[in-house]
Formats: C-alpha cells, sequence, structure tokens
C-alpha cells in the first residue's frame, strides 16, 4: 500500500507578476512543491502599472505615488519659453539627457508675429547653448515627430503639451505637464507620478466605411464626459485594437486627455512592431500586454462595426452627434490635419472623397500635413495635387489653424469643422465662432457639399 | 486665513477661456497677458479681481492645453486660491507647482460675491455672506509638501530632488 503524502504547508507567493498559491507535499522524506492555482486578480497588471513597474523595478500599483526616470522630455514653441526660464530658475545648470530632450517649433510656424519669433530664437540659443535636440519650423507637430522618432514600447515620455499622451499608442507612458513640471524632468531626468487606476476599453470588430478612430474616440468622450476619465488611464484592447493601424491608435490615444485622462495605452504587438520597422528602429520593440488579471476600475466596451460618423459641437469634446443627425448646417471652414489626424492615413481618406471634385465655393478647406515625412510622401502619392485640385489650401507642416494663432483665424460667427481634437470656445482665435469635431472623412464630405455631412453619402 | 470676494464660474472652464490661444504672442509678456486673465469667460473679471479674491467653479476647471501660463496669469491677477467641485489634472499640478492652492469643495454653497474665509490648515471655508461652513477636500500630500514651499522651484531649490516628497517606488 502506498505510503499517504503528507501536507507540510500551503502559501501564497508571488512568481513573476503573479501570486502563486502553492502546496508542499512530503512523501518518502522528499519535498514536492506544487501550484494549487494562480491568483492573478491580486497581482496582475494594467499596462500603465506594468511600464511604471518595470521602470521601478518595483510592483507599483495604481494609487502608488512614485518618482520614475522619464525617456523623453520635450516642450513646444508655446510652453517652451515658459519652461526654459522655470529651468533657469532652479539654478541646475545642465539638461539632464540633452539628446532625450526636445525642443519642438510647431505651434506658430512659420512665426506670425513678432514676439513669437524672440520666443523661437530664446529656444533655438537654448537648444545649442545646452546642447538640447531642435526641430524647428516645418518639421511638423510635436506628438507626430515624436510617433516617428523617439516613442518607443515601455518607455515614460513626458511633454509640456497635453496631446502628449498620444505617444502612448506606441505602448509608452506618456503625458502631458506644464512648464515648471517639464523645466523640473529636464534637470532631474525623472518625474514623480501617481500610478493610475484604469478604464479597460474592449474594441471589438473592425470599422465600417465611412467610420474611423476619429469616431471611436469621441463616442468615447461623448459617453464618459470631459471628465469621465479624470486621473485615470484608459487602455485599449481587444480584437479592435490587433485590427487598428498606428494612424489609428495615435488618434485615439492622442484625445484621451478630453475625457480627462492621464494616459491612453494600447498594447505593444504586431502592429507596433511594423511601424517600429518602418520607421528604422525595430530594435526598439518590445511586446507589452495588461495581465489577464489586471484590476480596472471599470470596462467600456465598444462593437466598432456598430459605430457611425460622430462629430462633437460646439463648444465641448464631449457634445457629441451623429453627423447624420446634424447635417446641413452651413460651414465657413474646413480644417483637415493635426496631431490627431494630419497622417499620411487621414490625407489618403479626405484625398479619395475630394478626388475629381470641388470643395463648395462658399466653403474654404485647409490642410495641414502633420509633418515633413507626411507632407513628402503625400506628395509622392499624389494626395496634395488631387487636393490642392480640388480647392484645398496647403498649410505648411505644424499645429496651423488648430489653436487660433494664424493660417485660418475664424472670423465672427463663423463655423468650422475641424479634425483637431478641441473645440473650446475661443480655440480657434474668436470667441464669436463655432467649431465642430470630426473624422477627416466627414471633413472631406463636408468640404464638398458646404454643410456637415455625412461621409457615407458620397462613398 | 484667506479672505476675498468669490468670483464664480460654471463648469468646465478651459485653459483657453484663461488665456486663449490668439493671445499666445503675448505669453513671454505675462503682466500684459495677465490684464486678459478668463477673458472669454467673463470679460470684466481682470479689471474687477482684487488682492485676496477667489475664482469659484464648478467641475473640471482647467481642463485643456498643459498652459501653466493659465494659473500663472490667474495668481497675478490676485487671486489667493481657486475653489472648485473638481479640477482637471494637469491644472492641478501647474497650480500646485507654482504655489496656487486648488480647493476641491462644494461650490454650490457659494454665490456670486460672496466673501469668503479660508483656513488652508483645518480645511473649511467660511462663506460669511451665506454663513455656511464647507469642508474641502485635503490636498494630496505629495501635493501639500510642494504647495508648503511655496511650489516646485522653490522645493527643488531646497531639496535637489524629489526624494523628500514621494518615496521612490510605493507609498
Amino acid at each position: 500500500m502506498q505510503k499517504e503524502s503528507k501536507v507540510v504547508h500551503v502559501g501564497l507567493g508571488p512568481v513573476g507578476s503573479r501570486m502563486v498559491r502553492h502546496i508542499v507535499t512530503k512523501r518518502k522524506g522528499i519535498r514536492y512543491v506544487g501550484a494549487i492555482d494562480v491568483l492573478p486578480e491580486i497581482m496582475g497588471k494594467t499596462l500603465a502599472e506594468k511600464i511604471l513597474s518595470m521602470k521601478l523595478s518595483a510592483d507599483a500599483y495604481a494609487g502608488d505615488i512614485v518618482v520614475v526616470p522619464v525617456d523623453l522630455v520635450f516642450v513646444q514653441d508655446s510652453t517652451g519659453p515658459l519652461t526654459l526660464r522655470q529651468f533657469n530658475e532652479t539654478s541646475l545648470d545642465s539638461i539632464h539627457r540633452p539628446e532625450r530632450t526636445i525642443f519642438f517649433i510647431d505651434h506658430s510656424t512659420p512665426s506670425p508675429a513678432r514676439e513669437l519669433s524672440n520666443d523661437h530664437i530664446f529656444l533655438r540659443n537654448f537648444a545649442r547653448e545646452k546642447g538640447a535636440t531642435l526641430s524647428d519650423i516645418g518639421e511638423g507637430v510635436c506628438h507626430q515627430i515624436v510617433a516617428e522618432s523617439f516613442a518607443n514600447p515601455g518607455d515614460i515620455i513626458v511633454g509640456a503639451d497635453s496631446h502628449s499622451v498620444a505617444a502612448g499608442a506606441l505602448g509608452a507612458f506618456a503625458t502631458g505637464m506644464g512648464s515648471t513640471d517639464i523645466a523640473i524632468a529636464m534637470a532631474l531626468g525623472k518625474t514623480w507620478l501617481r500610478v493610475p487606476e484604469t478604464i479597460r476599453v474592449l474594441v471589438y470588430s473592425r470599422f465600417g466605411k465611412g467610420v474611423s478612430a476619429k469616431d471611436l474616440i469621441l463616442h468615447v468622450i461623448g459617453r464618459i464626459g470631459a471628465d469621465g476619465a479624470s486621473y485615470k488611464a484608459l487602455e485599449f484592447n481587444g480584437e479592435g485594437v490587433a485590427n487598428m493601424t498606428m494612424s489609428d491608435r495615435l488618434t485615439i490615444a492622442n484625445m484621451v486627455v478630453e475625457a480627462g485622462a492621464k494616459v491612453g495605452l494600447f498594447p505593444s504587438d504586431r502592429v507596433t512592431q511594423s511601424y517600429l520597422t518602418e520607421q528604422g528602429r525595430v530594435e526598439k520593440y518590445i511586446a507589452l500586454a495588461p495581465d489577464s488579471g489586471a484590476n480596472y476600475e471599470s470596462t467600456i466596451e465598444i462593437d466598432t462595426a456598430q459605430l457611425e460618423p460622430i462629430v462633437a459641437k460646439p463648444h465641448a469634446v464631449d457634445n457629441i452627434a451623429p453627423a447624420r443627425e446634424i447635417k446641413g448646417v452651413h460651414v465657413d471652414q474646413v480644417f483637415i490635419g493635426t496631431c490627431t489626424n494630419g497622417r499620411l492615413d487621414d490625407i489618403r481618406v479626405a484625398a479619395s472623397i475630394l478626388k475629381g471634385k470641388k470643395r463648395h465655393p462658399d466653403t474654404r478647406l485647409i490642410v495641414a500635413p502633420a509633418s515633413r515625412k507626411v507632407l513628402l510622401a503625400a506628395l509622392e502619392e499624389g494626395y496634395i495635387t488631387t487636393l490642392v485640385k480640388s480647392g484645398a489650401t496647403i498649410a505648411p507642416p505644424g499645429c496651423a489653424a488648430c489653436l487660433g494663432t494664424h493660417q485660418g483665424v475664424l472670423g465672427d460667427s463663423e463655423v468650422c469643422l475641424s479634425t483637431s481634437n478641441r473645440n473650446f470656445k475661443g480655440r480657434m482665435g474668436n470667441p464669436e465662432a463655432f467649431i465642430y469635431l470630426a473624422s477627416p472623412a466627414t471633413a472631406a464630405a463636408t468640404a464638398i457639399r458646404g454643410e456637415i455631412t455625412d461621409p457615407r453619402e458620397l462613398l | 486665513m484667506l479672505r476675498g470676494k468669490a468670483f464664480k464660474f460654471g463648469d468646465n472652464i478651459s485653459t483657453d477661456h484663461v488665456v486663449p490661444g490668439r493671445l499666445l504672442h503675448l505669453r513671454s509678456n505675462l503682466p500684459e497677458l495677465a490684464k486678459h486673465v478668463l477673458e472669454d469667460a467673463d470679460p470684466t473679471f481682470a479689471q474687477r479681481v482684487k488682492v485676496g479674491d477667489f475664482v469659484v467653479a464648478g467641475k473640471n476647471f482647467g481642463l485643456g492645453s498643459s498652459r501653466e501660463h493659465a494659473p500663472l496669469v490667474i495668481k497675478m491677477s490676485g487671486v489667493s486660491a481657486i475653489l472648485a467641485k473638481s479640477v482637471a489634472r494637469i491644472f492641478f499640478r501647474n497650480a500646485i507647482n507654482i504655489g496656487l492652492p486648488v480647493l476641491i469643495c462644494d461650490t454650490d454653497k457659494i454665490a456670486d460675491g460672496d466673501e469668503l474665509e479660508i483656513d488652508l490648515k483645518r480645511g473649511e471655508v467660511n462663506n460669511l455672506t451665506a454663513h455656511t461652513p464647507i469642508r474641502f477636500n485635503p490636498i494630496p500630500e505629495a501635493m501639500l509638501r510642494i504647495l508648503n514651499e511655496g511650489g516646485l522651484i522653490p522645493y527643488i531649490k531646497k531639496y535637489k530632488d524629489f526624494a523628500a516628497t514621494p518615496k521612490e517606488g510605493r507609498e
């Protein structure tokens, strides 16, 4: 008769990132250790927790206050001068990692005013003096260049611009801060963060005809509200995410701040790998996914096949309506571009709808490619020719009309439909104007009809 | 103890309302920019506000752009604290970093023009006009330490690092 084994110990301990309940038995004087079950709900990590834990080499969970090293720090020309003045105040003399500190001149480019030209001089001289990297006029919007040239999965990225969250598309913990925080991050090479709780957005299926990532994120913001994710992470997951291009992911991650989120994270997967390959730095690829037992504050499910073209009405990003419900609103200006929707895929969609057609005579059309790289590709593919023939005005790579400084400031009572991310009162230079936000497809269809149009009517 | 008059604003006052992009050229000329503080929310605010007064808002105050010029010009206008039902994340950090207290409380109990007295240490707003005491949420410890030094720059000048603020690792 076989001798019964004797239970010596039942315990709980970490194996990797998981808690494992185990049993230790003894038979014939030999100790056997066996796993009973894995308890991922105790130790599983969200993407935000995972990235911050990697950087800390210690477990970080929602609610923890952490000090983490930063892999990339950047400013742009509207927040940069104040950042540099604050940096000078610290009496810390050098930039921690100048080659990973970027000054972007993108908001007012080329400069429309002498004061701004002087700000640009300040940024250029400071970059030269301290060895920081300069991205001057014509290179494009900071967030697009961060994606093209700098952001890597698992990085911590801080920028003096609220849309710095865009790099979350590549699986980087990327967030926006103000000038003083960024000045200190530049000087010390680190920052402090509260590890955010995470709202999971589970995405299914594929986008239908005329529907895109912009419609999805406008839908999410409308559903949870302009403060629906305040201080939190939004994490996008599911088969619908696996089907999305990097361009789609950048559009979505870019706008999470419009729901108040600290960060908008995508897993790093084959799409990320092929994007990094295209950009010539595939060696920076690492796979990143949340743990199956990660703790989410809540989950939102979206079937992309059920989505339709969405428009955010004045003067709030969460004030959404289906395009079909507000069609017919006269539009004076259509603006296609920005860090949200100024990529090659966006310009391709607009050009395909506008090909062989003309903009409505009462509706101006401004197109600003997000970067020099995008502009060059759009030229080579013939999209720029198509757009110019259709009556578009091409603005140089940069933020262009988005923030109301130049290149498309609205007149009193004018209506603009823009592919940008904000429609606050006064955003495009005039508090008496009205801004609607929509996808590039809706924008192109609207430019043709001269009134808000569901793009599916023209496809 | 802070004392002043309440200037009441609604929900979702963005940093564009505080300092719009059309005034971008004034961002390196803060005294001039401060003349336009909150212009798109209340064009008369800059002329009426006095030293010590309060900005009292609804939910999600300071959403939008990361421009730190927004809390800076509010502070320069003489405002001694911002009271709101909730405040956007970047604005909150920015305000504390420049030494401007942001207090989260039930601002429905405050009307435009009410005289307020605020005890930061006791966490209490006393509405001298309506005679209602209002509690405000404690400022998170990591931020309070920065605020108590007058902002992040004086904090870093003193400690040279974050080490004395949030712990490296978990708290």
